[in-house]
């Protein structure tokens, strides 16, 4: 594009006619477009001549913790919230999961809430509050509500909005500066990032899920891996999960350094969202549904990097050490740092072992825990309950196991899982079952490790100190957790 | 937002890779509405040996004399040396906050997450991705040398070392301007609201169920 004499602002609206454009760019649109590229150029509002350019934003979603400032901001310097129905808000980050009806015991925590509860009444901002049932991880309620849609352009200051993007929308974590942009402007200034493609082909086995694949891409690819990208997840293993499983895969992208994760929309996409409250109906659910149906890759659309897995070899994935990416089959084996070529590589191993109180070559189905945690926005949809429920059913957690807690990712998942009965079963086996939110994915409110505590969780971050400081994380998938909280060890739940 | 031009600044090593933001600003400070005062608490669970709680007189607490941050040589650095995918991890602009507040203007590492690289530019930090092997070099030499200084210039997109070495680096167009003038993005975008009215109306028009 270097090779024009001054750059123009191009516009294109999608099923429209190109306005105005830049030849070289015209070019690539009229040749074959991955999702991202139909994503981000339906939403380019001008750009500049270093290609930097200005991005509508379709979607907000809005929790307590990166948006007081944002706020605060605003009213400084006295601008208007741009489009403030673009925005739904909620507290997951902070809210205890339970004792609710006493509200929040931490001063800190809860001047935060309240700052949010007063700062979306002074701005005519949907907010679901703490004892609504529709409360939940912000990244449950978007899809639940039907507030994600194919299309969208879908932000939060929260890195993993990735999750959104299980719907062929084009979702990214912002800092709170970036909250306060949209706020203000309804847009962002952001560059195109590169496209990768992550290829997962075949037939998972037995006891693997979502959550192995995405720790498996990121085994594979590494913490920095997608870094630049944008990763679109494709190919038949893909195409066969569930939306709780997709939500969980993109959810992770960000794992793997990658801003956005995003799936094709297909009938599992469209089945999902029909009749939801935010959703289109009658007349504009099908002018929608047919733009949505043209929202995946074209056939023979570039992309700038392409790993593929095949499924069958996935096995369900154990994390060891303090970073996403140290992770094994649960039939292996801690590495041995001394094996480690790179000293970088080798020294964050051995950093990783003396945190996490483990040596090298121990296999993994030896490593006791002392909690498990099923919840976060990676691994707290009902689906997830009722695999957990699947394992835990008519057994007890193991003595060794101090607490087995279950955190539903929303009140109406919450409430879906008790009409099936899935709460007597976690009750029944020992697991405590508590309110939604974020919980101990973070360890913001009470619900934290001790110093030295190993868990089995479903969550997104094994770094140190994320569960509580001194604590020790594994992540694994609900299954997994339901099975190392009955057994007092992690065990293959492909072979149970 | 501070202007970014030039800069004559200590050098601290922090020599681990992906150090994540988690690290840098601990959850337990995250409660806090306000933009400011997270300097104290950086590095917290690094720079400490007792547990860190919001509102604590942090003057009175026992730091870790192990941890890079407090040894004496490396008191008032402004600028981070430090390894691959520095800033992964959560959004939390609280990172780059408390990294501000604690006295930093430049972090020089091989690779930054994405999230947190952008996040720097809004709070007049400059990030500077340089090779791996340069980054090692430096690390090298600010061990060696007691009071190891780099001049950092944004216009020129250099930095030297006191032996005269120059070292190049990147950094797009649009960031660079808008960091050396301190500008805020928010009152740039506004001036191109004709546009982006223009944008809203046809984009809904194509899809009213937006």
């Amino acid at each position: 594009m270097c090779s024009l004499p001054h750059a123009k602002t191009y516009t294109l609206w999608h099923n429209r006619d190109l306005l105005k454009t830049e030849t070289v760019q015209a070019k690539q649109l009229m040749s074959a477009q991955t999702l991202y590229d139909k994503l981000w150029n339906s939403h380019v509002v001008r750009q500049e001549a270093d290609g930097t350019a200005l991005i509508y934003i379709d979607r907000h979603l809005v929790h307590e913790v990166t948006s007081p400032q944002a706020f605060e901001g605003l009213k400084l310097a006295g601008r208007k919230l741009w489009r403030s129905a673009s925005i739904l808000a909620v507290a997951d980050h902070n809210v205890p999961t339970k004792g609710r009806a006493q509200g929040i015991a931490d001063p800190i925590a809860r001047l935060q809430v309240e700052t949010l509860d007063s700062n979306c009444a002074e701005y005519g901002v949907n907010e679901f509050k703490m004892n609504d049932v529709r409360q939940g991880i912000v990244h449950v309620i978007g899809p639940e509500q039907g507030a994600t849609l194919p299309g969208m352009t879908v932000v939060c200051g929260d890195s993993h909005t990735s999750t959104h993007g299980a719907f062929a929308a084009l979702a990214f974590g912002i800092g709170t500066s970036e909250v306060e942009h949209v706020m203000a402007t309804q847009c962002l200034l952001m560059k195109k990032s590169k496209a990768m493609q992550v290829l997962v082909d075949g037939a998972l086995g037995k006891g693997v899920t979502a959550k192995d694949i995405a720790l498996a891409v990121i085994g594979k690819i590494g913490t920095a891996g997608g870094t630049g990208y944008a990763i679109e997840f494709a190919d038949s293993a893909i195409r066969a999960l569930s939306m709780e499983g997709r939500m969980t895969l993109c959810n992770m992208a960000i794992e793997a350094g990658a801003r956005a994760g995003m799936i094709a929309a297909d009938d599992t996409t469209i089945d999902y969202l029909k009749g939801r409250p935010f959703a289109p109906q009658g007349e504009l659910w099908d002018k929608a549904v047919a733009y949505w149906r043209t929202l995946h890759s074209d056939d023979g659309a570039q992309f700038d990097a392409t790993i593929k897995l095949d499924a069958a070899q996935i096995r369900p994935q154990v994390t060891w050490g303090t970073s996403p990416e140290m992770v094994v089959a649960v039939d292996g084996r801690v590495p041995d740092p001394a094996t480690m070529i790179d000293p970088v590589k080798r020294e964050g191993a051995e950093r990783a072992l003396h945190y996490m109180g483990l040596k090298a070559n121990t296999p993994i189905t030896e490593i006791k825990i002392d909690k498990v945690f099923i919840g976060s926005c990676t691994n707290a949809r009902i689906e997830d309950m009722r695999a957990a429920a699947a394992v835990a059913k008519g057994k007890h957690v193991a003595p060794n196991v101090k607490l087995a807690m279950v955190v539903p990712g929303s009140g109406l998942v919450k409430q879906q899982a008790e009409q099936e009965g899935l709460d007597k079963i976690f009750v029944a086996a020992g697991f405590e079952w508590r309110d939604p939110g974020c919980s101990m994915c973070l360890a913001m409110n009470d619900d934290r490790l001790a110093p030295g505590e190993r868990c089995a969780a479903t969550s997104n971050r094994n770094f140190e100190g994320r569960q509580g400081q001194g604590g020790r994380t594994h992540l694994v998938s609900p299954e997994m957790a339901a099975a190392a909280a009955i057994a007092g060890h992690f065990v293959d739940v492909s072979k149970i | 937002m501070q202007k970014f031009t030039v800069l004559d600044g200590l050098v601290m090593p922090l020599d681990r890779a992906n150090v994540d933001t988690d690290a840098i600003i601990p959850k337990q400070f995250l409660k806090s509405i306000k933009r400011s005062g997270f300097g104290p608490n950086a590095f917290d669970e690094w720079r400490y040996l007792d547990h860190g709680e919001p509102g604590m007189d942090n003057s009175k607490r026992i730091p870790n004399p192990d941890f890079v941050l407090n040894r004496s040589r490396y008191q008032g650095a402004q600028i981070l040396l430090t390894r691959e995918n520095f800033g992964c991890g959560s959004s939390r602009e609280h990172a780059p906050w408390a990294l501000e507040d604690y006295g930093f203007r430049a972090i020089i590492a091989p690779s930054f997450a994405d999230i947190f690289f952008n996040n720097c530019f809004k709070n007049g930090l400059l990030p500077i991705r340089l090779d791996a092997e340069k980054v090692d070099a430096l690390f090298k030499a600010v061990e060696a040398t007691p009071g190891y200084r780099l001049k950092i210039d944004l216009e020129q997109q250099s930095i030297t070392a006191p032996d005269g070495t120059v070292y190049k680096f990147e950094v797009e167009a649009f960031r660079k301007h808008c960091l050396m003038n301190g500008l805020d993005d928010i009152g740039l975008t506004l001036q191109h609201v004709g546009e982006i009215k223009d944008y809203e109306a046809k984009h809904r028009a194509a899809q009213p169920w937006l």
